[in-house]
């Protein structure tokens, strides 16, 4: 196939990208959006299998093989509810394979000096795309649990971390000036995967939808290197798109919480653990069962629940979407308010919820939720804390300034969560202490399950 | 004009494109935004069946090949799921 040909269709895949990119922007279009996201792949794979230049094919087809069976089983036996681990996964395994591209092709080259620029941006690549294979590595481990969730933090860490970034710029510096042999390429992703390693070990469980979104902009990025080492503008475009997406995203996470990426970064929130003691007058809490909140709810006339962490962690999903089903049938408007860094990815909730077949137009975000919140009966907690914690409206807090669900303006506030453990913030929280709220300790799951066969009942 | 001014051009102008779309994209597309993203970041696949399949050292090839299979996983992996996930999402409850 004439060279032509492959660079033609290379183009259409471009516009292919960006045309499914705005499309996976709205509910109704997004699956059309991906289809055609992975049509322009397709394309793009296919012209590049019969591009001349190709000469050994077997290799090749393994390796396609390989990838295609790996990623498919994934992509369908993972549970909906360890998404945000997979996607974690699938970022490192994109992250990782820049970066060997990266290093390949200077190897390809057989340790002729490259050029200043293409050994620039294989640096960067092998750089970029190390970090997001190892960070995501390290993220993977949280979420599921391998790793402790806590920051884990040592002393001199960010001395250590800053040592190491300025060795990969020198290290990218000799890359320039023409060392490319193997030693050195192994020496850097040696380096940056450690790098990776420590910057995302520091960083809280409940601080993962910026991790999360953050090493999704990478891999874009690391995408976009490799396509300056090759000379590619289609890997250009392409890694570029996802790189401008990851860090929308990101800003989206970290305005969520009122902090900048850099106190997400080194912040370590809640290690320290100054648990604000506060006023430590007559603190009683509430306690109730299934019965008055059942009666509660299947005689109010409108509902919020806000879901958190605990939900997904209690897989508590199903037994949300049977209760809401039975106070609709009753003629109780049910919405949900999601904060924008509930769980534990951009969007956790929304998924979650999308399992149990709730309807995504009965989930509100922030502000709509906050804005009718005066004429709601009832606000039900759900395994959420800091997200709802009103501390935040005070200057001197660790949380200051975060937007929360304002759950302590509705008639009345009830609290499921399984003891009155602080948050992942470490701040106690003077919502469970308010006289309108109801404390229901349980795990979540059967906490609403019990609600369910109560308002049945009723 | 250097190819790689060229190149910056498409870079500069691919991150305007992308901050543009996903600037007003609904909370409940993030999860499938982001997923369906990520497999995109996949195309880097691309360059891997080119660096492979133009041959050269072992130790290219063994690189190059180890980046097909991660990059294919990227992909794969990461359509489906993202396909998955967004025909959960229904409108009527």
């Amino acid at each position: 196939m004439p060279p032509f040909v492959v660079e033609f269709a290379y183009v259409v895949s471009g516009f292919l990208f960006v045309l499914g990119l705005k499309r996976l922007s709205s509910p109704v279009t997004a699956p059309q959006g991906n289809a055609m996201a992975a049509g322009a792949m397709l394309l793009a794979v296919v012209a590049t299998l019969l591009d001349q230049q190709i000469i050994s094919y077997g290799t090749l087809a393994a390796g396609l093989v390989a990838g295609t069976v790996i990623g498919a089983l994934l992509a369908r036996l993972v549970r909906m509810t360890a998404m945000p681990q997979l996607v974690a996964v699938f970022n490192g395994f994109g992250g990782g394979a820049s970066a060997l591209v990266a290093a390949a092709e200077l190897l390809r080259e057989g340790g002729a000096n490259p050029g200043a620029a293409e050994a620039g941006a294989a640096a960067v690549g092998i750089l970029v795309g190390t970090v997001t294979f190892s960070g995501s590595a390290v993220a993977f481990g949280k979420l599921q649990d391998l790793l402790t969730q806590r920051p884990v933090t040592f002393p001199l860490q960010k001395l250590v971390s800053g040592l190491i970034f300025l060795a990969l710029l020198a290290g990218a510096v000799m890359m320039i000036l023409g060392e490319v042999g193997p030693e050195m390429l192994l020496a850097m992703g040696g380096l940056a995967f450690l790098l990776g390693i420590l910057l995302v070990i520091p960083i809280g469980g409940a601080d993962m939808p910026v991790v999360v979104s953050l090493l999704n902009s990478y891999s874009g990025l690391a995408a976009s290197a490799a396509g300056f080492v090759l000379g590619n503008p289609l890997l250009i475009l392409a890694g570029a798109l996802v790189g401008a997406a990851g860090l929308i995203l990101t800003q989206l996470m970290c305005r969520a919480m009122n902090r900048s990426l850099a106190n997400v970064a080194f912040g370590a929130f809640g290690g320290g653990g100054t648990v604000a003691a506060g006023d430590d007058g007559e603190r009683v809490v509430r306690r109730t069962g299934a019965e008055e909140v059942a009666m509660l709810l299947g005689y109010a006339s409108r509902v919020v629940i806000v879901p958190g962490y605990g939900l997904a962690v209690a897989q508590a999903q199903h037994e949300v979407k049977k209760l809401t089903g039975l106070l609709r049938s009753r003629g109780v408007e049910v919405v949900f308010a999601i904060h924008p860094v509930a769980g534990r990815m951009p969007g956790h909730m929304n998924v979650l919820l999308a399992e149990a077949d709730v309807s995504y137009e009965l989930l509100l975000d922030l502000d709509d939720a906050n804005g009718a919140m005066e004429r709601t009966d009832v606000a039900v907690v759900v395994g959420a804390n800091d997200v709802v914690n009103p501390e935040a409206r005070k200057p001197d807090s660790a949380i200051a300034g975060m937007p929360i669900v304002d759950v302590d303006r509705a008639a009345n506030v009830v609290v499921i969560k399984r003891s009155l453990s602080p948050g992942f913030a470490g701040i106690d929280n003077p919502l469970f202490y308010l006289d309108r709220t109801l404390m229901f300790f349980s795990d979540a799951r059967e906490a609403i399950s019990d609600l369910a066969r109560e308002v049945k009942e009723l | 004009m250097g190819v790689w001014i060229l190149g910056l051009y498409v870079f500069v102008l691919s991150m305007m494109v992308g901050f543009e779309l996903i600037r007003k994209v609904p909370p409940t597309l993030h999860t499938p935004l982001m997923s369906g993203a990520n497999a995109i970041s996949g195309i880097t696949l691309v360059g891997a069946l080119l660096v492979v399949g133009e041959g050269g050292g072992r130790l290219t090839v063994i690189l190059g090949t180890a980046a097909v299979v991660f990059a294919t996983i990227n992909v794969v992996g990461g359509f489906l799921v993202t396909h998955r996930m967004l025909s959960m999402f229904r409108k009527q409850d």
